[in-house]
């Protein structure tokens, strides 16, 4: 059936990815020495393959993204499902939609020409332009929508039923919204935190504008100077300063690098799958 | 009475119920006088007027549609919680106006507790669903006490007392029910408003909870909805039989309070023709 | 006698305390969300604000013209160009396979692990990383099937974003395919038709607003990605001839599109194009961008107060 077909195709796809993946980061592994990938730092055109000043990027970056999506993102979604009068909820939900529907290229210009200058500078005086600070900020505003969305599909899921018992009782809207609402509706909202991190972690274009380190990066913890996170790394061996074709290792790190992000993302995909699923079953 | 007398009665039904109480003469708790209720235009139930004694089973019946659920969800006032529901009329709670603009609706419901058609627990564990009310009113006291008197009136005790910290949802129908009526007391109400409280349970769990409403009615005033006529007969004291009117313009139906006795005089002898249409027709 | 216990009874219900929570909590609800929208104004205000003034200068020209490294010559036609080839390749690779998938997973399969596990797959695949496809189509559209697609083409790039785009296509398919009613089908099935007759004729008109809206929606994200592009080969930095040869020359060669000319901007060190021009080129992207997901918000307000 050609329907069984088109279905089959997402299979294949999933195959494609594995084995291209896995294919070319062995090639690679073999080509270097072990004890490159735990050099200083990560400077690909001159071997140096330190996977962890990768992580350590990807995950400050994280960080920062989920420190200024999970308030915003939780609040606007308490706001949206317990509070807002419906008249309110129609200009509300579309204006998410849309600060959603922003691509990230414009969200990392937004990065760099505002956040970084503006708020980075303002905190850290010594920052130089760019900054992880302004990719992790940047990342967290791209996330806003997709916490807030998903936190209140949970919220709304939760019966009203429950919020008459609770009302019944003689509870007022806060009490009932922090201590019945968002308690019953807590495994979409986790569910919705990690798939955040998921896409956090995945984000490229953010990190690629805003937080430089193009050519490479030593390890460091430091927000306010330059960086470099998994995705970035790939996008600079595929572009301008770092690109090198060709079987070379430089190259096939890409592959490798990829491997490892596919991996932490597909982790917490499933992760957050169960969470979702646990969310279904309670009602 | 005197002020202090008065005064006193207060006190005691908002604080430490007296473990034995004495029954006085009924006196009335609830006086509804003409009241309305509107959905935007839409009058779902007009010129209701009952009085609710103290320490009665106060039975609703009636077909459905009747309005029997909007009037019970007055005394609480839960239909606030409706936008475009308008109350006309007025409910008086001892005299004093529920629906003044001053009074606190949290107030109301403290004093005045309800339990609904399905049960509707908090998927928290059994102890911490019988702990809410009185956690949120700010009751002071030992909450492993006020829990495990609550289960015991609610005749729940005995079966969970091994598992209090266990989830709520693990129990069944009836027990569920029987564990919001305990979440219901536990914030020593006055008033009970139990809205079709049996109408999701089976026969022996609906059996054990009218069993228990008559147990606990020396120490609350209860007011029941039910479609179930047998169980108004069996149950209350006294029968307010609602039924609805059709208005010809705009081919709605509104509610409107027919008859309203002592329970065994509206069943054996029917002052309206409606009721005794809808005692002697319709069963169960 | 009434008078008394009324009067205490009144004084009761009134005396409740100020609810302070809750008002300070509504307060940082409120202020939360004024931060939010504050956000999204300021972006778009520095965006139209530095970029308005190019727009207003070139005109249509900006549009018109290719890149440069001249930044008064500079125009975004070549990545008007390969975002529409690119919209091509998704509409006609992804949309019909997307929702192809998703009939068979609503309408033809049972639930068996099979079913189950290709379902799974897909949930997976909406969650990777862009960039990770980028990663594929570089591998299997660039490289093994490079004689094909012409490697680092606006074709390549094209069916990347096709395969991006696809489980978002039949996810959101599957999901217009599960709200249409079950009555709906079985009225079908009763007067003996076939189950590809009652798809046809009765459920996929029912669900073909919500459908379109979930293509749409795919379509605008496609049109904004970057990452996979940048893996595939896309130019963002300098600039490049177009050949002048005929379509399929066009797209097997060297191509750019509209979130690439933003990117090389953006991180161009000269000032030029990394303000005024950027903003420019960011204010076309989003005029294509929120249109389309305007338009899919609308039709899906509108169907649903039709129904």
């Amino acid at each position: 059936m050609a329907f069984l077909g088109a279905a089959s195709v997402s299979v294949v796809i999933s195959a494609l990815i594995i084995v291209s993946l896995l294919g070319e980061a062995i090639s690679f592994l073999g080509q270097i020495e072990l004890d490159q990938l735990t050099e200083i730092g990560w400077f690909p055109r001159r071997g140096l393959y330190d996977i962890s000043t990768l992580i350590v990027g990807s995950l400050l970056v994280t960080a920062l993204a989920m420190l200024v999506a999970t308030p915003l993102g939780l609040l606007a979604a308490i706001y949206l499902s317990e509070y807002a009068r419906p008249r309110v909820r129609r200009v509300l939900k579309p204006a998410l939609e849309i600060l959603a529907g922003i691509p990230s290229v414009v969200i990392g210009f937004f990065a760099l020409a505002f956040i970084s200058p503006e708020i980075v500078k303002s905190v850290f005086g010594d920052a130089s332009l760019f900054n992880l600070a302004a990719a992790g900020l940047g990342v967290g505003v791209l996330i806003i929508p997709l916490v807030a969305s998903i936190s209140e599909d949970a919220m709304r899921a939760v019966p009203s039923s429950l919020r008459e018992a609770s009302y019944g009782l003689g509870a007022r809207k806060v009490t009932t919204s922090v201590r019945v609402v968002i308690p019953a509706a807590v495994s979409g909202i986790v569910a919705a935190l990690i798939v955040a991190v998921s896409r956090a972690i995945g984000e490229t274009m953010v990190v690629a504008i805003a937080a430089g380190a193009s050519g490479g990066s030593l390890f460091t913890l430091d927000i306010a100077g330059g960086g470099q996170t998994l995705t970035a790394a790939m996008a600079s061996l595929a572009t301008g300063t770092d690109q090198v074709k060709g079987a070379s290792a430089a190259f096939q790190s890409l592959f490798f690098i990829g491997l490892v992000l596919f991996t932490i993302t597909l982790i917490l995909n499933i992760v957050a799958d169960r969470f979702v699923r646990r969310v279904r079953q309670r009602y | 009475m005197t002020l202090a007398d008065s005064e006193i009665r207060i006190e005691v039904a908002d604080r430490d119920r007296d473990p034995d109480p004495v029954i006085e003469p009924s006196s009335t708790v609830f006086e509804v006088a003409d009241l309305s209720v509107y959905y935007g235009s839409f009058r779902a139930v007009r010129d209701v007027s009952v009085n609710v004694a103290e320490h009665e089973i106060t039975a609703f019946i009636g077909p459905s549609g009747c309005g029997k659920t909007t009037v019970l969800r007055c005394f609480n006032r839960m239909n606030d919680l409706i936008d475009i529901a308008r109350v006309e009329g007025r409910i008086s709670y001892h005299g004093a106006d529920l629906y003044d603009p001053a009074v606190e609706p949290v107030e109301v419901r403290r004093r005045i507790g309800m339990v609904f058609q399905k049960p509707n627990p908090f998927p928290k564990s059994i102890y911490d669903n019988v702990a809410f009310g009185p956690k949120v009113a700010g009751i002071k006291g030992d909450m492993d006490d006020i829990v495990e008197q609550s289960l015991r009136r609610a005749a729940l005790w005995d079966e969970v007392k091994d598992r209090l910290r266990s989830s709520a949802m693990g129990l069944s129908g009836g027990q569920q029910q029987r564990l919001c009526i305990a979440r219901a007391i536990a914030v020593d109400p006055e008033v009970l408003l139990m809205d079709e409280p049996c109408s999701a349970l089976d026969p022996i769990a609906t059996a054990r909870i009218e069993d228990l409403m008559q147990e606990i009615k020396d120490r609350y005033t209860i007011i029941i909805v039910t479609h179930n006529m047998q169980q108004a007969a069996r149950v209350s004291d006294r029968t307010a039989f609602f039924t609805t009117e059709v208005n010809e313009e705009s081919d709605t139906r509104t509610g409107v309070l027919v008859e309203f006795d002592r329970t065994e005089q509206l069943f054996s002898n029917p002052a309206d023709k409606r009721t005794e249409n809808y005692i002697t027709g319709r069963f169960g | 006698m009434a008078a008394p216990v009324a009067i205490a009874v009144e004084r009761r219900l009134k005396s409740g305390r100020a609810d302070v929570k809750g008002v300070a909590f509504h307060a940082l609800l409120l202020l939360s969300l004024l931060i939010t929208l504050g956000i999204l104004f300021t972006l778009v205000y520095e965006v139209v604000q530095t970029g308005f003034g190019v727009l207003t200068d070139r005109g249509s020209d900006f549009l018109t013209s290719t890149l440069s490294a001249n930044p008064a010559n500079a125009g975004v036609w070549q990545g008007l160009k390969g975002s529409f080839f690119i919209a091509l390749f998704v509409i006609v690779f992804a949309f019909p396979v997307g929702i192809g998938a998703a009939i068979y997973l609503e309408e033809y399969a049972s639930d068996t692990r099979v079913t189950r596990f290709i379902n799974i797959n897909i949930r997976n695949l909406a969650g990777v990383p862009s960039v990770v496809y980028g990663l594929l189509g570089l591998a299997i559209f660039v490289k093994y099937l490079g004689g094909l697609t012409g490697g680092r083409s606006v074709m390549a790039g094209g069916l990347t974003l096709a395969v991006l785009v696809l489980p978002i296509v039949i996810i959101t398919a599957a999901e217009a395919l599960r709200a249409v009613p079950s009555g709906l089908r079985e009225a079908g099935f009763g007067v003996g038709a076939t189950r590809w007759e009652v798809v046809r004729s009765h459920v996929l008109p029912y669900a073909a607003p919500g459908i379109l809206t979930g293509t749409v929606l795919s379509l605008a994200r496609a049109l904004g990605e970057a990452a996979p592009l940048i893996l595939v080969g896309a130019i963002s930095r300098g600039f490049f001839a177009t050949s002048g040869g005929g379509l399929i020359d066009e797209l097997q060669g060297k191509f750019t599109a509209m979130p690439m000319i933003v990117y090389g901007w953006a991180s161009n060190p000269d000032v030029d194009f990394r303000e005024g021009l950027a903003s420019a080129a960011i204010i076309v992207l989003l005029a294509v961008i929120l249109t389309a997901n305007g338009a899919a918000i609308l039709l899906r307000n509108r169907y649903e107060r039709q129904r």
